[in-house]
């Protein structure tokens, strides 16, 4: 069986040497291109540096007391003054997110596939995940706190419970939503519903886990936040919550600024490390991860 | 691989390999798919199912392959009933696995078997070369053009060596140019190998080319409506598709087609 003419690879197809001949239309489109690409970086950068001096303008211009709104600069130096206290808090607020994230991935994946034995077993127990889900973290947390007595037990629970929920529902989503062709042709070829299982199903939900995981990772971050806040974590095991707390007690605004600042870097990172484990998963083959450029 | 005989014992080109007799499917849902078809197939055939929408083409090659059961009827097989490994299914889409290189997508079914990777290579690769591929073992679905893609999932039928071939529309969402193409190489592939082949296709024209027995098929409820035979030797080539007796059979067929339209519905 040969190959026809113009069966080329897409891979190969739409690089044909450019040429210097473009057209006017060509040149604005790729001129446009170019823009884009800079001003993705350029503009948002500008606009948090223009949010920031404003923030220095404002503090300078009405003297408002450092205790109350402290300078830009001032809270930068926090950072690094109290690196050591804030740096430890940072590392158990770390550990908190992550461990609830890998057990949130393991306890979510681990239901969907239960789930995806059998319609019945989905039907009868999806209700209790959205029970869990859909009530308040910070209500239950006094249960938590009569049942649980180890800190990070506690803390880890609440995580766990923010997070595994839609790593849980897209995972089963994904896992439901294979191609009928394909369940056909498993069956053809004798599959049995594990291989199935290993070889499609799974497969196949990837992408809806990683979104689920992709939220799942700042959702982790808020329940190990919020678990600390109303669990009041002291010591050893204190984390930034405990630190904006404490720093909100003594009036301590640079601090509680800045251990501000140290969270929400935390979820940008998590949500861009995610983004680029699931870039590289799904690079060669999913919608999703493709550019347009054709 | 040998171009030997289909099948093992006793099972040579011509004999009775399969008879559909009085077979009715009604679905759940009160749809009469198919009524009261018979069809007899022989080692060796290429045949046709050729129809409007909804006259039952599909729902044969379901009942064939054991997707479905029959509401009514039964299926005869001439010798041993074909198992799983025997019969190749190729659908309207390629349906392959999106996230598998081409050589992973071959596997498969091997793989479903409990083939290893190494033990089924050289059947891979064999199998893609039938189909023109060698060469693409890495790259992955997207990669590839709708011809292509239907290429693999042509070759994912034969690793197999499958005795009966089940095609549904499989060229339908090509290009004229590569069906074709697609055309002539699936017949060298079967004068090679005689495979028997049932080729579900809403194109007249490919039937003709293809089949040496095209059966016309009527819809509500879907039945048997009338059997033409191609007798034109094999092999054929683009000069058959220019024949006056090309030509004759078509016209042949496109009228049965369109008395089969004609006709009204059967009381059910």
């Amino acid at each position: 069986m040969a190959l026809a003419e113009g069966e080329k690879p897409a891979v190969m197809g739409g690089r044909d040497a450019a040429g210097p001949v473009v057209d006017p239309e060509e040149a604005r489109r790729l001129r446009t291109a170019r823009v884009e690409k800079v001003g993705r970086w350029l503009l948002p950068a500008l606009i948090m540096a223009a949010a920031i001096l404003g923030w220095d303008q404002l503090c300078v211009r009405y003297e408002i007391p450092h205790y109350i709104l402290p300078r830009p600069g001032l809270v930068a130096q926090t950072l690094i003054a109290d690196w050591n206290i804030l740096g430890f808090a940072l590392l158990n607020t770390l550990k908190i997110t992550f461990m609830g994230l890998g057990l949130a991935v393991i306890g979510g994946v681990g239901l969907a596939v239960l789930f995806a034995q059998s319609k019945w077993v989905e039907m009868s127990f999806f209700p209790f995940a959205v029970v869990l889900q859909v009530t308040p973290i910070v209500a239950i947390f006094p249960l938590i706190n009569i049942y649980v007595d180890n800190q990070t037990a506690k803390l880890l629970l609440c995580a766990w419970i923010v997070a595994f929920f839609p790593i849980l529902s897209n995972t089963t989503l994904g896992l439901n939503s294979v191609d009928s062709s394909l369940r056909d042709l498993f069956k053809l070829n004798g599959a049995s519903h594990w291989q199935t299982l290993i070889h499609l199903r799974l497969p196949a939900a990837m992408p809806y886990f990683l979104g689920g995981l992709k939220i799942a990772g700042g959702l982790s971050l808020i329940g190990a936040v919020v678990a600390e806040f109303v669990a009041g974590a002291s010591g050893q095991s204190s984390g930034l919550a405990s630190r904006i707390i404490e720093a909100g007690y003594r009036l301590n605004a640079p601090r509680l600024f800045a251990a501000l600042i140290l969270i929400s870097a935390t979820g940008i990172l998590i949500f861009l490390v995610l983004s680029l484990v699931s870039h590289l998963i799904l690079r060669r083959w999913h919608e999703s991860a493709l550019s347009r450029e054709r | 691989m040998a171009a030997g005989k289909p099948g093992g014992a006793g099972a040579g080109v011509g004999d009775p390999l399969l008879a559909m007799r009085r077979i009715g499917k009604t679905f759940g849902n009160g749809v009469q798919a198919l009524a009261d078809t018979n069809l007899s197939l022989s080692a060796g055939d290429f045949l046709s199912l050729v129809g409007p929408s909804g006259c039952g083409k599909s729902t044969v090659l379901r009942i064939v392959s054991g997707l479905l059961q029959p509401t009514t009827g039964r299926l005869d097989w001439g010798g041993e009933p074909l198992g799983k490994g025997d019969i190749g299914f190729v659908f309207q889409e390629a349906t392959l696995l999106p996230w598998a290189s081409v050589f992973d997508n071959v596997w498969l079914p091997l793989r479903l078997r409990g083939m290893g990777r190494v033990a089924a290579a050289p059947a891979i690769e064999e199998a893609l070369a039938r189909v023109g591929l060698g060469g693409f073992e890495n790259a992955v679905p997207r990669e590839l053009s709708g011809g292509m893609k239907m290429r693999v999932s042509i070759a994912r039928a034969l690793v197999t060596k499958p005795r009966l071939l089940l095609m549904d529309e499989p060229f339908a969402a090509l290009d004229e140019i590569t069906r074709f193409q697609l055309n002539d190489d699936l017949l060298h592939l079967w004068e090679s190998y005689r495979w028997t082949v049932i080729f579900v296709t809403h194109s007249v024209f490919e039937s003709v080319f293809l089949s040496n027995r095209i059966v016309v098929m009527a819809a509500s409820p879907g039945r048997v409506f009338e059997e033409i035979a191609v007798e034109a030797a094999y092999p054929r080539d683009d000069r058959f598709r220019t024949s006056p007796e090309y030509s004759a059979i078509c016209r042949r067929a496109s009228d049965s087609l369109e008395r089969a339209m004609a006709v009204p519905r059967e009381a059910a």
